[in-house]
């Protein structure tokens, strides 16, 4: 098929970007949404162009790295669906598709589609982790989790940090993942004693990266590929409140 | 000679007496002692973390956005542990020597027997952290047997089991950045090893964001920048996965070893095209309940549900009734590669064998196979268009798991001193082919129980030494050859792209060096390796400039991966016998088994670099086994 593709191209995050055209021929609809990037790029480098940047490695939809917005929407139209999953059997022959990079302040862009996440890690330097040092485990039966609080907890543990949830949140919140973290580790026995510390500390560095606040539009859950409910938000929410109140 | 330093004592005390005897560094001296560690994969964040928290300065750098992205989060199906939860019979000599026999008796038996010691407590660490495994209703933690054994050892996260493990090292790792013991360098790639009175001192690091290359001291340095199957283009592995680490600290003097031992996995998706750059692996716990078959008749174009089952050949069924269709990883790869060779293959290309849950869903309900597998037949359902609860899955083998890498001693030290390599970018545990779901426990193993105590072990002989600086002349030297290569690179005049070369070194090796090799195909695969050298120097274009620039990036790592490959070739015309993953057409049985020589091949081969226009030289470490007899691998 043939395509018309839209693309944000700019050099570096202090300068200005713009959507430029490009024509694509002979996509095949097995081919992987990075694939047909992949055939666009060499045909720039025929031309002795630079390529467009974007981001990528797994190709499998785990490792998190890749994620434009297609069309107006992160990770473009599927469900449950990163970028590098999409395959152009979505698309048909003379669509036009406009790519963009995954905005918000707190993720600048560094060129072309990537962007910088740096702030995802900030928020989980912040207290998104067991402080169980090298040798202090305990046997790992000695404490038993019930069936329902572990899948419950690895549901919310399976977040990929992709930014998909900021990107296409109109306040640019990331309180799905903030959220998914606090609740992966607060169900569990083993991070309940420091879930108040937790969430003070990862809610207030959430803040200081330039993320907006959440106001329950639930678009972040529709966009999520690993479909992360927004009821961890909730437990989020809760979690502070208790914090709070308890706060010594 | 190489020392192995195996230590002294029988096989069940030698980790102990290690440990008994190790030097240690005293608790105010480790804070003026820093490391380096290359790679945040599940060895790398391991091992940054663990040392950090005994109190050493540790720079820990990865090429991608973030530590989090490493390619052990895309492990899927579990991790081993001899915990014996199930009471199925497992133990720590168990687990030994089903790994030791799953690696064709060519990995070092006090190495695996360390790595089955330090399984259990692995759990335990996971758990800790808050890895949600698997769970029985009872609260207890669920098993499942795995590829290749007979006990059920493997503990699981869904089919996410790598991504979790790697969360817990990675979270582990940013809590030492927020107490100020590790530095994190993210999207920083290293290009050089700098070696100060043949000890590692450093590295030279490319500022991926910047292009500024960087100049990094250490007492230490380690690497865990994992394994090079990207080299074969089509593989499991992530488009970033690279040898580059590995391979220039290679041509600073480090040895690799096993370097042509490279597993493909049984199941993984076929190639649909050209233009893929990827193929999916689907979880190799698919193989407890799915049936793997093909149509008995060549060149059968019939859907696959409309062929009777007596049309059917249930090929590892047939051939390995008593391990069927979990048999291990390098027999089940040959064997489909056998049968598509055969004119057997399904598919539109006809590359693929089908793996069939309609027995599995009879038999115990869609819901069950649902529970256990939804998630891998969504993602099968994504990239391909199919649905697998409906017809049988297509699958077929691919490029996935280095064996091969550097040659480490027990202390994981490679022949330089000071230079430390762990995970897959080692050659130790894993033999000539590695059981399922050892990778995650070897990564783990390496970086949370092992370096924390061999790391120390030599820095403690590095107290007095005196610390160089980062203007000490071999700095110069190795930064002036990394800008060297990155400007012949920028100035490049050819018309062809870094992926071009890329997809011909993975082809070639593909058919030449890959499922099987033979003496004829190797030496024509080095004749055809050399002319690929000289068109990539004349025939590279690069476009854009030294900033952002995934094309120059790509360009080092293939420049290695050609280099690299003519030694995997080297390695597998060297090794006149068949072994694991390495099958020579020459030797085999008359019903195409394996044929092994240990006569004349018990030795694990370890490669020094002699320079870009001379032979490799090839040094012996014999292995010697004194717990295990040597068996012909028979999963018959």
């Amino acid at each position: 098929m043939k395509l018309y593709l839209k693309i944000w191209r700019q050099l570096n995050s202090s300068s200005k970007g713009q959507m430029t055209d490009y024509e694509i021929d002979e996509v095949s609809e097995h081919m992987s949404f990075l694939e047909m990037l992949d055939l666009l790029n060499e045909s720039l480098i025929q031309k002795k162009e630079r390529v467009i940047e974007f981001d990528h490695d797994c190709r499998e939809g785990i490792c998190g790295q890749c994620g434009v917005m297609i069309n107006g929407r992160a990770h473009g139209p599927l469900k449950n669906t990163t970028t590098c999953q999409l395959h152009m059997r979505s698309f048909k022959d003379g669509d036009t598709i406009y790519i963009e990079p995954f905005r918000a302040k707190a993720f600048p862009i560094l060129r072309d589609l990537k962007i910088n996440r740096s702030a995802f890690d900030s928020i989980i330097e912040a207290g998104g982790f067991i402080g169980a040092s090298t040798g202090q485990a305990p046997e790992a039966n000695s404490i038993p989790i019930s069936y329902e609080t572990a899948e419950a907890s690895f549901d919310a543990a399976a977040c990929i940090g992709c930014g998909a949830c900021v990107a296409t949140c109109k306040n640019a919140s990331a309180a799905l993942f903030v959220g998914a973290k606090i609740t992966h580790l607060a169900l569990l026995p083993q991070g309940k004693i420091e879930a108040s510390k937790r969430v003070l500390t990862m809610v207030s560095q959430m803040d200081a990266e330039g993320f907006g606040n959440c106001s329950d539009t639930r678009a972040c859950e529709i966009e999520c590929p690993q479909g992360i409910s927004i009821l961890s938000i909730a437990k989020m929410n809760a979690e502070y409140t208790k914090a709070l109140i308890f706060r010594k | 000679m190489i020392d192995s330093k195996i230590p002294e004592g029988p096989l069940t005390d030698k980790w102990n007496n290690y440990k008994a005897k190790a030097k240690l560094v005293n608790p105010a001296n480790r804070k003026k002692l820093n490391i380096i560690v290359v790679g945040t994969g599940l060895a790398g964040a391991s091992c940054a973390a663990s040392l950090a928290e005994q109190g050493y300065n540790i720079k820990s750098f990865c090429f991608q956005d973030s530590p989090r992205r490493a390619h052990s989060v895309a492990a899927q199906g579990g991790v081993n542990a001899a915990k014996n939860y199930k009471n199925d019979g497992d133990s720590t000599f168990r687990m030994f020597y089903d790994t030791i026999k799953g690696g064709d008796f060519r990995s070092r038996e006090a190495n695996v027997y360390r790595l089955a010691e330090c399984s259990a407590h692995l759990i335990d660490h996971a758990v800790a952290q808050g890895v949600p495994f698997a769970r029985e209703y009872a609260g207890y933690l669920n098993n499942r047997s795995f590829g290749g054994v007979q006990v059920s050892r493997t503990f699981y996260a869904r089919g996410q089991t790598g991504q979790q493990l790697l969360l817990g090292a990675y979270q582990a790792l940013l809590r030492q950045v927020s107490l100020g013991k590790v530095v994190m360098h993210t999207r920083h790639e290293m290009l050089e090893l700098v070696v100060i009175d043949g000890k590692a001192k450093g590295i030279i690091a490319r500022n991926l964001e910047t292009g500024e290359l960087e100049r990094h001291v250490a007492d230490a340095v380690v690497l865990a920048s994992g394994g090079y199957g990207k080299v074969y283009y089509l593989s499991t592995l992530a488009m970033g996965c690279n040898s580059s680490a590995i391979w220039r600290a290679h041509k600073k003097g480090a040895y690799m070893a096993g370097v042509s031992w490279i597993q493909f996995h049984p199941t993984s998706l076929p190639q649909h095209g050209e233009n893929q750059s990827k193929l999916t692996l689907m979880s190799e716990s698919l193989r407890n309940d799915g049936r793997i078959w093909v149509p008995k008749t060549a060149k059968d174009d019939r859907n696959p549900n409309v062929i009777p089952e007596e049309e059917r050949d249930y090929y590892l069924e047939r051939k390995y009734p008593s391990f069927g269709n979990l048999a291990p990883r390098d027999i089940s790869s040959r064997a489909a590669k056998e049968r598509i060779d055969a004119g057997h293959g399904v598919g539109p290309m006809k590359n693929a064998i089908y793996l069939d849950f309609s027995d599995a869903i009879k038999a115990q309900g869609k819901d069950k196979i649902e529970a256990k597998y939804s998630n891998l037949f969504a993602m099968y359902e994504k990239i391909t268009g199919i649905n697998a609860y409906k017809e049988p899955m297509l699958i077929s083998p691919s490029a996935h798991f280095t064996m091969g890498g550097l040659w480490v001693d027990y202390e994981l030290m490679t022949t330089i001193p000071g230079l430390f390599a762990l995970g897959e970018a080692n050659f130790a545990d894993h033999g000539a082919n590695r059981l399922g779901a050892n990778s995650l426990l070897q990564a783990c193993v390496d970086g949370y129980f092992i370096a924390p105590y061999t790391i120390p072990n030599y820095l403690a002989g590095e107290l007095n030494t005196p610390k160089p600086d980062v203007n000490h002349p071999a700095f110069d030297e190795a930064e002036t050859a990394v800008r060297a290569q990155l400007d012949t690179f920028l100035n490049s005049k050819g018309t062809l792209s870094t992926d071009y070369f890329h997809k011909k070194i993975g082809r070639l090796l593909y058919e030449k060096c890959g499922l099987s090799r033979s003496k004829e195909k190797l030496e024509e695969a080095l004749n055809e390796i050399k002319l690929l050298k000289d068109s990539f120097e004349k025939d590279l274009l690069i476009t854009g400039d030294d900033m952002v620039n995934s094309e120059l990036e790509k360009a080092g790592r293939i420049a290695d991966y050609i280099e690299l490959a003519e030694l995997m070739c080297h390695d597998a015309l060297q090794r006149d016998e068949s072994c694991g993953a390495h099958f020579r057409e020459e030797y085999q049985t008359a019903d195409g088994e394996a044929v092994r020589n240990d006569k004349d091949f018990c030795y694990v081969s370890a490669w020094e670099w002699k320079g870009k226009q001379q032979l490799p030289e090839l040094h012996k470490e014999p292995l010697v086994f004194e717990s295990v007899e040597l068996a012909v691998r028979s999963y018959k």
